[in-house]
């Protein structure tokens, strides 16, 4: 039968065949012990908390604290891409500056301005709008750049390019933009929940102490209402409601605590923190100021950024795989082909409420319940993408115009749903690859050793050098993951499949 | 293989809102060959859909688009015609690796829409032509009694048209095909069905129309 087997149509089965593989052999490097004594009695005080939601305890400042780091994080860095989305297509020197605002996480972000800022709305609101500038001038970019020009080309010759740009591409492309923006507040109040996790005010900070001391009944009424800000975040997000949102939060911001002298913090910053230590005191004409340099930087590769890089790899080849596997068991429950008009509902509600939960979260939960060890990191990147990718494929499955006489059940599904829809299932899975490697690296905070360990074992330090080079290192690997997925895409000829989150759905799954 | 006779009774439809047809009247019995003529838009899919309703479990379909898998190969496309009548573990398992016997049958089935050494090709990697007798031997495959086709063989030329039309009224007790081309129906089958203004305007015997008789539903168009 290996002759029929060689006529097969190849490329998306070899992918997939050599990702798993990879994560094969990635399960023989990672730790996938459960060191909790017992996981089920932690999971079912848990549980039993989560049911009775203690809804008194939830400060109201906390939850106007979220919304105003969203809404002033989000507007400046979705302001500064669209400048950014100018000039994006033509200056690959502009593609570099936004490549590496993205690569780094919204935690490394703060992390770093924390030291200049100290603990205050500035570094909440940069954390946010530095990271999501750099995505937006990019998805904006190619927002415009997907435009049709028809009315373009027919302008009269002469008129001025405002003009030009105002008439004939914005009104095509400003429901685009807006539609994106609005959901990127999404994103932005989940990175705002995040940045509670290390500090700032916002309701993370009072869910991560729920969590740590055991008042689950807190911290149920704080996801209860954070879910509720997501889910109607159509409702009470809306063009109308933004002037008043940007006031409100400007109003209601915390007033800096900790450092107050600005520029003195950030020249310190600048000349003398993030300077590799040999370099701040020996001349640079001085030889031995350099071997200096290499003795100081050697023990940091070896030792710090190869195996950080080494585990973050490893952690989001197995959790992609898992994202895989789960995102094919669940994106049925979304379709309605599968679960008739009445479980359909409820599969949405649980793939919003799985997506709706950042992933650093959810890896804080398990890590509390499995003990430290890489299994509860791989569980939450595979849960929350799982949510996602899943969601997205049954919006996909319901649009797929299947033939009178189809088949149903699991028959419908191996022969006619998944091999349409396999195309637009990779295109997802590689794109969310760098987003996983991303947050990999950044779980290592919570004690798995990814290169985010290492960030904050350097920073706890005082070490801001070196917390500056592994970020770098970290912002490195990402772009050479981008990298490699898009030239994959473009090898399996899926490059022109959707794979944002917000973008409208064309209306077959397959490449034309 | 004997079925109950297709009757629709004063049938209606309509889409998106706008009628397409009403009041329509017709019974088919088995061992009649139908073909269904009229100008585009005369409702003649809208037509084919409701028959399909009435017994889905007697029909093999050929739709109007080829409505193939394009990523999976030709083989299983044409396997798909079979899928209700084998265990779900035997569908999972042909996906990967076929059995011999299923394998020699459908290569059968596609020698007789000329396509035999196409077999492990991909479907979307195939000409419109060649989709179209994929999505047809899928049909005869499937090998039910009662064969229903929107036009299956508008992308051949009239001389494979007519070879292809000829092999799928062997092999099936019943046939109805939505047709355009005139004297390839006159040729293919005994009864004539054409559609137009939202109702039923001719029904006759193949044997007592002419080309010429037919042309003027045509021409009306124009």
């Amino acid at each position: 039968m290996s002759t029929v087997l060689a006529h097969k149509p190849l490329g998306y089965r070899a992918a997939s065949a050599g990702f798993a593989l990879a994560a094969f052999a990635a399960l023989a490097l990672a730790d996938l012990h459960v060191a909790s004594l017992d996981p089920w009695a932690d999971l079912r005080r848990l549980l039993a908390g989560l049911m009775r939601p203690d809804f008194a305890s939830v400060l109201p400042l906390s939850i106007a604290y979220t919304i105003a780091f969203a809404v002033l994080g989000v507007g400046l860095g979705a302001g500064a891409g669209f400048l950014l989305a100018i000039p994006f297509a033509r200056s690959r020197a502009v593609r570099l500056f936004c490549a590496s605002l993205r690569a780094v996480h919204e935690l490394f972000w703060a992390l770093l301005l924390m030291q200049i800022f100290g603990l205050s709305a500035t570094t909440g609101l940069l954390a946010i709008a530095l990271p999501y500038a750099g995505i937006c001038a990019k998805v904006f970019s190619e927002i415009i750049e997907e435009a049709d020009l028809a009315a373009l080309r027919v302008l009269p010759p002469g008129t001025g390019a405002v003009s030009a740009f105002l008439y004939a591409r914005l009104p095509d492309v400003a429901a685009n933009l807006r539609h994106y923006t609005l959901y990127r507040f999404e994103c932005g109040l989940r990175s705002t929940l995040v940045l509670g996790f290390i500090g700032l005010p916002t309701m993370g900070f009072h869910l991560e102490s729920a969590f740590r001391q055991g008042r689950y009944g807190e911290a149920a009424a704080l996801l209860a209402v954070f879910y509720g800000l997501i889910g109607t975040r159509r409702l009470w997000v809306r063009p109308a409601t933004l002037p008043f949102l940007a006031v409100a939060s400007l109003l209601v911001l915390p007033a800096t605590v900790g450092t107050t002298d600005i520029g003195a913090g950030l020249a310190r910053f600048l000349t003398h923190s993030i300077v590799p230590a040999p370099l701040r005191e020996g001349a640079l004409a001085d030889p031995a100021t350099w071997t200096g340099l290499w003795a100081w930087f050697a023990p940091i590769l070896t030792g710090q950024i190869v195996p950080g890089a080494l585990q973050t790899l490893v952690l989001a080849q197995i959790a992609l795989v898992v994202t895989a596997l789960g995102a094919l068991v669940l994106f049925p429950l979304t379709a309605r082909r599968f679960t008739g008009p009445l479980g359909r509902p409820l599969g949405r509600i649980l793939l919003v409420v799985v997506r709706s939960t950042p992933e650093y979260m959810l890896a804080y939960l398990l890590l509390q319940l499995l003990g430290p060890s890489m299994l509860p990191t791989i569980l939450a990147l595979a849960i929350h993408n799982a949510g996602i990718v899943g969601y997205l494929m049954g919006r996909h499955a319901d649009g797929l115009a299947y033939r009178l006489d189809a088949p149903k059940g699991l028959n419908l599904y191996a022969y006619e749903t998944l091999p349409r829809l396999y195309g637009q299932f990779l295109a997802y899975l590689l794109y969310r690859w760098e987003l996983i490697l991303r947050e990999g690296a950044i779980l290592g905070l919570l004690g798995v050793a990814t290169l985010g360990f290492y960030v904050d074992a350097a920073i706890s330090e005082l070490r801001i050098d070196v917390a500056v080079v592994l970020i770098a290192a970290t912002v490195i690997l990402t772009l050479a993951v981008e990298a490699l997925s898009r030239r994959l895409r473009a090898r399996l000829r899926i490059a022109t499949l959707p794979t944002r989150l917000s973008r409208p759905l064309t209306d077959a799954g397959e490449p034309a | 293989m004997p079925h109950p006779p297709i009757v629709l009774a004063n049938a209606s439809a309509s889409y998106r809102g706008r009628t397409v047809f009403s009041g329509i009247d017709l019974t088919i019995r088995a061992g009649e060959r139908v073909a269904l003529l009229g100008r585009s838009g005369a409702g003649k899919s809208t037509l084919i859909g409701l028959i399909h309703g009435q017994a889905a479990r007697d029909i093999a379909l050929v739709p109007q688009a080829a409505a193939l898998v394009r990523t999976l190969s030709v083989f299983h496309n044409v396997y798909m015609g079979r899928l209700d009548r084998r265990s779900t573990l035997h569908n999972l398992r042909t996906l990967v690796r076929p059995a011999k016997a299923d394998v020699e049958a459908v290569r059968g089935v596609l020698a007789r829409v000329d396509l035999g050494e196409a077999l492990w090709a991909r479907a979307g990697e195939l000409s419109g032509g060649q989709q179209q007798r994929v999505s047809v031997a899928r049909a005869l495959y499937d090998g039910r009694p009662i064969l229903l086709a929107d036009e299956p063989v508008s992308a051949l030329d009239r001389r494979q048209g007519a070879a292809i039309l000829e092999r799928l009224t062997e092999h099936h007790a019943t046939v109805i095909v939505a047709l355009h081309d005139v004297p390839l129906a006159l040729a293919q089958t005994n009864r004539i069905v054409v559609l137009d203004a939202g109702g039923i305007v001719l029904d006759a015997p193949a044997r007592d129309l002419d080309a010429g008789t037919l042309a003027r539903f045509y021409e009306a168009a124009a």
